[in-house]
């Protein structure tokens, strides 16, 4: 069974940084996969090549058995590779259903192979955005605008708007970072179960190790740009070398 | 042969005209991001004011070195006090506003100031040839060179290099240079922007009245000058790089060099070939050809 | 209705098409400095099919003048899509100005005097005097329905709501898979159509044409108009671009040393207490009589 994603010796030097180097695995179909690593450790770079923002110095990735390696952005989404951001990048001016429309809208352009001169406010469109923003239990923020949500739900529409294209492959930068303690969990909750009703490959990455281990069927840990240890949450986060490196104690939470 | 030297030596004095007019738009761009239409007007009140001082100076009968300086000062006061009232009292209430529609206050400015002009000095050209004339010439061989032209060139190199030291070895001119990199930080660091940006449209707007004023001897001084110099000292700026002296001093180097070639050569391109020659360099180089690192935003 | 109100009635709505595409621009965030460029090309081209050639048929000559300017448009969107902001519209000025200095220098063209534009036919009719007035006034009018029309459909298309999101956060639209240097060129062709129109138009009305046409005043007059209008609706370009034509008129009139002054000021007073431009007043003053009640 081929791997949906797969990665192969994949560098990233900007002059003289080594950002990124030798990074070799695959990712099967359905799988989690938890990321982890301080800051600087070439998650956030890992993420950026994978979906198109950065060119790799050297190395290939390949999706569903495509070399996406160095394509632009907006061509890797199109195959079905989509993301979310650290920072929300959201449309502040527009409502939330708006934005979701938008997601949809352009979505389904790609879907049916539909003109750009199509009509914007179709029912299907709408019934889409509907739908999503109950998924992500988002719904009664429907006719705020984005620029005035709380943090949390800004994170949300963000990965909405990801999933919007009914993509096989998402990636979520730090999808609760800036949300508070008590809430990371019940984000995470409903990311999560939003997503299960999807057939998705999901990589996520998270600095909170009690998020990672109940959450992730794998998890990749990344050191000074390259990947120290890989296997499931178990096995990852007690080799001592993540544990000196990345989590600072035992089972506890990373404070990067 | 002789061609070569009169399109170098045009050139160059094209270029001077051109720093001197545009040195003063790329600071304000530089260090407040404000493209300044108004920048315009500043030329012409300098312009009309230093034709005033001339006559007033002949009159008077006044030695000309003197008479030459009095008109410098006279149009530098007046850049002064407009830069000083236009930033307090119209330009403030437009920061913090898109970059376009502070553009546009700037543009709605110089229409309000195109008539003023007008309404100070009525609608004839003013002569203001005294100090060109007096400076005499300089003959070499075939060549007669005005000296008042060589000045010019020797005003501009003046001013790029004593702003260029100032900005980078004096301590207000290093605090500039902070706010041009950027404003945000610069505040944090206790840099009184306010009042660096008053500072800063004063000096731009005195250049620019030193821009009209050394000019108004070379030129017939008509309302008008305004609306044609503006954008030539666009396409000087975004040529060069803009918002910073060496991107002006590029940028009048070879629309200044360009324009001569043109003059002497095809005629016929002249005014085509300065804004072709931006076209080309923005392709290549949007920013200019010395432009500032722009930093990534995700 | 007055002649000299059918006059100024025509010449603002031609100039309203031009404003049309620039509030497509301005919706996505850009603002173009160079229309004019356009707006002279759609004119010129029907000058020199009047001189040049037997065609006087206005629909054919418009609709020249218009394709000629889409064409271009179409060309230099390729290198102006890459651009933003302030690089945008300068780049936009300096292709504009390009255009002025050949115009100037061109002999054959009348360099600054320009030169006749001959009156057009209606299906083969040859309106005189003010029978011309009036027939131009509905030529004009009809193009304006139809755009006004079409601009308002593009508005509700998937490219015309893109604008928007693209003006708010253009890294996200890439990254939904949207290419939007494609939509910007996919705009500029609109606008620069929608120009040569105008300009077409304007041509035929003023029955001249010269280089002031591509000048950056004509692209700074335009903008002026956008500002007015407001971003808002399709209708705030024809009313923006009337309430602009009529003002300068009566400046030049009654006020004939200040009336760029006047405008000055009218654009600094709008931009200040009216950001959002005229169709801003007109909301306002119908939602206090609402709240009234």
């Amino acid at each position: 069974m081929t791997a949906v994603l797969s990665v192969r010796d994949l560098g990233m030097t900007f002059g003289s940084i080594v950002a990124a180097r030798d990074i070799t695995l695959d990712v099967p179909g359905r799988q989690t996969v938890g990321i982890i690593g301080a800051n600087g450790a070439g998650k956030t770079t890992f993420i950026n090549m994978i979906t198109g923002h950065l060119r790799p110095t050297s190395g290939t990735i390949r999706f569903e058995d495509r070399d996406i390696t160095g394509r632009p952005s907006r061509a890797i989404t199109r195959l079905g590779v989509s993301r979310s951001f650290q920072v929300a990048q959201i449309f502040p001016s527009l409502t939330v259903f708006e934005n979701i429309c938008t997601a949809a809208a352009v979505a389904a352009r790609h879907g049916r192979g539909g003109s750009i001169l199509a009509r914007f406010d179709r029912p299907d469109t709408h019934a889409d955005a509907a739908a999503t923003m109950e998924l992500f239990g988002i719904a009664r923020y429907r006719g705020a605008r984005a620029a005035t949500l709380p943090q949390g739900v800004r994170k949300l529409l963000d990965i909405a708007m990801a999933v919007a294209g009914s993509p096989r492959l998402l990636l979520l930068d730090e999808p609760t970072s800036g949300v508070s303690i008590e809430e990371k969990f019940a984000v995470m909750e409903t990311v999560m179960s939003a997503l299960r009703s999807r057939q998705l490959t999901v990589l996520f990455v998270e600095h909170d190790m009690e998020i990672v281990a109940r959450f992730a069927d794998r998890v990749l840990a990344f050191y000074d740009g390259t990947v120290i240890a890989d296997g499931v949450p178990t096995q990852a986060l007690e080799d001592p070398r993540v544990q000196s490196l990345i989590s600072g104690a035992a089972g506890g939470r990373s404070h990067a | 042969m002789l061609t070569t030297f009169a399109i170098v030596t045009d050139g160059l004095v094209y270029a001077a005209y051109l720093f001197l007019v545009a040195v003063g738009l790329s600071l304000i761009f530089g260090v407040m991001k404000i493209l300044n239409v108004t920048h315009g007007s500043l030329y012409a009140f300098g312009a009309f004011s230093a034709a005033t001082a001339v006559g007033v100076y002949v009159d008077l009968g006044l030695p000309d070195a003197a008479g030459f300086l009095f008109m410098i000062a006279v149009a530098m006061a007046i850049g002064a006090v407009l830069g000083i009232v236009l930033e307090r009292a119209i330009l403030r209430t437009a920061y913090g506003r898109d970059e376009v529609v502070i553009v546009l206050v700037t543009y709605a400015v110089f229409l309000i100031l195109e008539d003023t002009v007008t309404l100070i000095w009525g609608q004839r050209s003013y002569p203001a040839y005294q100090p060109m004339v007096a400076a005499g010439d300089l003959e070499l061989g075939d060549l007669i060179l005005s000296n008042y032209d060589i000045g010019l060139v020797a005003l501009a190199a003046l001013i790029a290099v004593g702003g260029y030291w100032a900005l980078h070895h004096t301590r207000h001119g290093r605090l500039l240079t902070v706010v041009i990199f950027d404003r945000e930080i610069a505040a944090a660091f206790g840099v009184n922007v306010t009042v660096i940006y008053t500072a800063t449209f004063v000096i731009g707007a005195m250049l620019g009245a030193l821009g009209g004023a050394v000019m108004a001897p070379k030129i017939s001084v008509t309302p008008g000058i305004g609306v044609e110099v503006i954008v030539l000292a666009f396409a000087v700026v975004a040529t060069g790089g803009m918002g910073s002296i060496e991107g002006a001093m590029i940028g009048a180097l070879i629309v200044g060099l360009c324009r001569a070639a043109a003059v002497h050569l095809f005629p016929q391109i002249e005014l085509f070939v300065i804004y072709a020659v931006m076209a080309l360099v923005l392709v290549f180089r949007p920013h200019g050809l010395i432009s500032q690192a722009q930093p990534r935003k995700i | 209705m007055p002649p000299w109100l059918v006059s100024l009635a025509t010449i603002a709505f031609a100039n309203a098409l031009v404003v049309l595409g620039l509030l497509i621009l301005w919706r996505t965030g850009l603002v173009p400095f160079g229309q004019a460029l356009f707006y002279a090309i759609g004119a010129y081209v029907v000058a020199l099919i009047g001189r040049f050639t037997p065609v006087r048929d206005v629909f054919l000559v418009v609709l020249a003048g218009a394709a000629c300017a889409g064409v271009v448009a179409y060309l230099i969107g390729f290198l102006l899509a890459r651009y933003r902001e302030i690089f945008f519209a300068m780049l936009s000025l300096a292709m504009s100005m390009t255009l002025y200095g050949v115009l100037v220098k061109t002999e054959a063209l009348g360099s600054t005097d320009g030169f006749h534009v001959e009156a057009g036919t209606f299906f083969g009719a040859r309106p005189q005097g003010q029978a011309l007035n009036l027939a131009m006034f509905w030529l004009v009018l009809g193009f304006c329905a139809v755009s006004a029309l079409g601009v308002t459909l593009f508005f509700g298309t998937v490219a015309g709501r893109l604008a928007a999101p693209a003006r708010d956060n253009e890294i996200r639209l890439e990254f939904l898979g949207v290419s939007v240097d494609r939509l910007i060129h996919l705009e500029l062709v609109i606008a620069g159509t929608l120009a040569g129109v105008g300009g077409a138009l304007a041509a035929l009305v003023v029955a001249h044409v010269d280089p002031s046409m591509a000048y950056w005043t004509t692209s700074g007059g335009f903008v002026f108009v956008t500002i007015l209008a407001g971003a808002g609706s399709v209708a705030g370009a024809f009313v923006g671009s009337f309430v602009f034509e009529l003002v300068r008129s009566v400046a030049v009139d009654v006020l004939p040393d200040t009336w760029q002054m006047t405008l000055g000021i009218a654009l600094l007073l709008t931009i200040l207490f009216l950001p959002e431009g005229l169709s801003s007043l007109f909301r306002r003053l119908r939602r206090a009589p609402e709240a009234k009640a």
